[in-house]
């Protein structure tokens, strides 16, 4: 077996650390789950409520979108993790994450549709008002689903890269898919656990980046 | 044949603004149960925006509305019931496009009206059958012709069971062979006794079916009369430059 072998495509030792990266991916799927429905409901509401165009809260949801998007999310994650138990709080990890990507991707997704909102015309909120629509009933039957649709490949492609992030986590010890291979890399000495790691990442985002690719190729064959 | 009958629209003194762009300078108008009024006049007379205030959806700067009696500009008013009482119909038919025909017609039925969901359907249904679409009912706008969706939005209007309809040039975005059926089923409502206040330019139609031209310019009506009148033997030389132009288009 040549070093590099050895070194980075063991056998035996991604089968010795296999299950140990198998906790690992539970708790990134768990991440998934808990962070992208999360992030997008925030999103969702920061958009509707930029669609009400009152002056006060607009300013405030800029303000709020601007400063979560300029913060690098590692940042964020730091500081949401470090600073409460100085205020007598002693926050688990996964709340830590949890915040901070509800900070973060909450303004991304905020953005998207918001831009999902405006794409739909003018004319679809007069008719529906002139039947007698209230302004939540026209947003909430007529135009989320018409705006929901019209960015649907940026709504995929965000939560592609919200799924990659997940793996900042590691740098507060949250015992996922990459904290996972580096602690099996630390303790091995070897560089096999990171690969399947890779591969693991490949395998379970690939779907994700096969649709979106077909969305934004039906996107342009609508034009 | 405007029979004498309360009046269902009532305005008077209409004005509005867009900032200092006074777009409508005093207009009265009062529309009597089942009368069919037509409004013409050149573009940027203020047509539309007249037609918007009727419902609210431009906020009036001054002046009183009211429909069927009651006073839509009243602080409290509730604006979504006024507005079931007012049909709209728009010159580019803002059909919902994720939604069936049907789904289009019941959604306010359901929404606004809050009636039981086959309640709505049986009315959804029976509205476009009104404009002769009833096998349609599953088709979703964009597999329509213009002239199709433009009777779906008519549908749409009628299934709220309105005391009048406003129409918006309903069919100016049409091409030319599609213009017939939405005007057939104009007529058809006309004879069920709907009072409809239309802005068009169609002016065979207008000759044929309406009680009254009304002819706006610069944010006032110039003349208002019977079609054969107006478009006859006009009174003011405006009316009698304008008609003489659109005439000349035909
Ligand atoms: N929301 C708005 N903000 C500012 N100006 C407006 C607005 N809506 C209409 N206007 C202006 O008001 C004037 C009258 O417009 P309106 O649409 O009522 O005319 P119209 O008679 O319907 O014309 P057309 O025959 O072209 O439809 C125009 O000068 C237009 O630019
Ligand atoms: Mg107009």
């Amino acid at each position: 077996m040549s070093d590099v072998t050895a070194l980075f495509f063991n056998a035996e030792i991604m089968a010795k650390t296999a299950g140990f990266l198998l906790d690992g991916l539970w708790m990134t799927v768990l991440l998934c789950l808990v962070v992208i429905p999360v992030g997008a409901l925030g999103g969702l509401v920061v958009a509707v409520l930029a669609a009400l165009k009152r002056r006060w809260l607009n300013i405030a949801l800029v303000i709020y979108v601007d400063v979560f998007r300029a913060l690098p999310p590692l940042v964020l994650l730091v500081f949401v993790y470090n600073v409460p138990p100085f205020a007598g709080y002693k926050i688990s990890e996964l709340e830590a994450v949890v915040i901070a990507f509800l900070l973060n991707t909450s303004s991304y997704y905020g953005e998207i549709f918001r831009a999902g909102i405006e794409s739909v015309g003018r004319g679809q909120w007069e008719a529906a008002r002139s039947t007698g629509l209230g302004w939540w009933q026209t947003m909430g039957w007529v135009v989320l689903p018409q705006a929901v649709r019209n960015v649907l490949p940026d709504l995929v492609s965000n939560t592609l890269e919200v799924a990659k992030l997940t793996s900042i986590a590691s740098v507060i010890a949250l015992h996922e898919l990459m904290f996972a291979a580096r602690s099996a890399q630390q303790a091995t000495f070897n560089y096999s656990p990171l690969i399947l790691a890779t591969v693991i990442y490949f395998v379970l985002l690939w779907p994700v980046v096969r649709l979106l690719s077909r969305l934004e190729h039906r996107k342009i064959a609508a034009r | 044949m405007a029979a004498a009958g309360r009046h269902i629209l009532d305005v008077r003194g209409l004005h509005k603004s867009f900032g200092t762009l006074a777009v409508l300078k005093g207009i009265d108008f009062r529309l009597r149960e089942r009368e069919l009024a037509f409004v013409i006049g050149p573009s940027g007379s203020g047509k539309s925006t007249f037609l918007r205030c009727c419902n609210r959806l431009e906020e009036p700067t001054s002046g009183s509305i009211h429909v069927d009696g009651t006073d839509i500009l009243a602080p409290g008013v509730d604006i979504n019931a006024v507005r079931r009482r007012i049909g709209m119909v728009f010159q580019s038919f803002n059909l919902y496009p994720h939604m069936t025909a049907l789904g289009n017609v019941t959604l306010a039925l359901r929404l606004a009206s809050r009636k039981s969901k086959a309640e709505a359907l049986e009315i959804g249904r029976a509205a476009l059958a009104r404009v002769g679409l009833a096998h349609k009912a599953q088709a979703h706008p964009g597999e329509l012709s213009g002239g199709q969706q433009q009777r779906v939005a008519i549908a749409r209007a009628l299934a709220l069971e309105p005391k009048i309809v406003l129409f918006d040039e309903p069919t100016s975005a049409l091409d030319p062979e599609l213009v017939g059926s939405v005007l057939q089923v104009m007529r058809d409502l006309r004879e069920t006794g709907m009072t409809m206040l239309v802005v068009s330019h169609e002016l065979q139609f207008a000759r044929a079916a309406a009680d009254r031209v009304v002819f706006m310019e610069d944010g006032v009506i110039v003349e208002q009369g019977p079609p054969e009148q107006v478009f006859g033997a006009p009174q003011q030389a405006r009316t009698r430059a304008f008609v003489a132009r659109i005439d000349g288009h035909r």
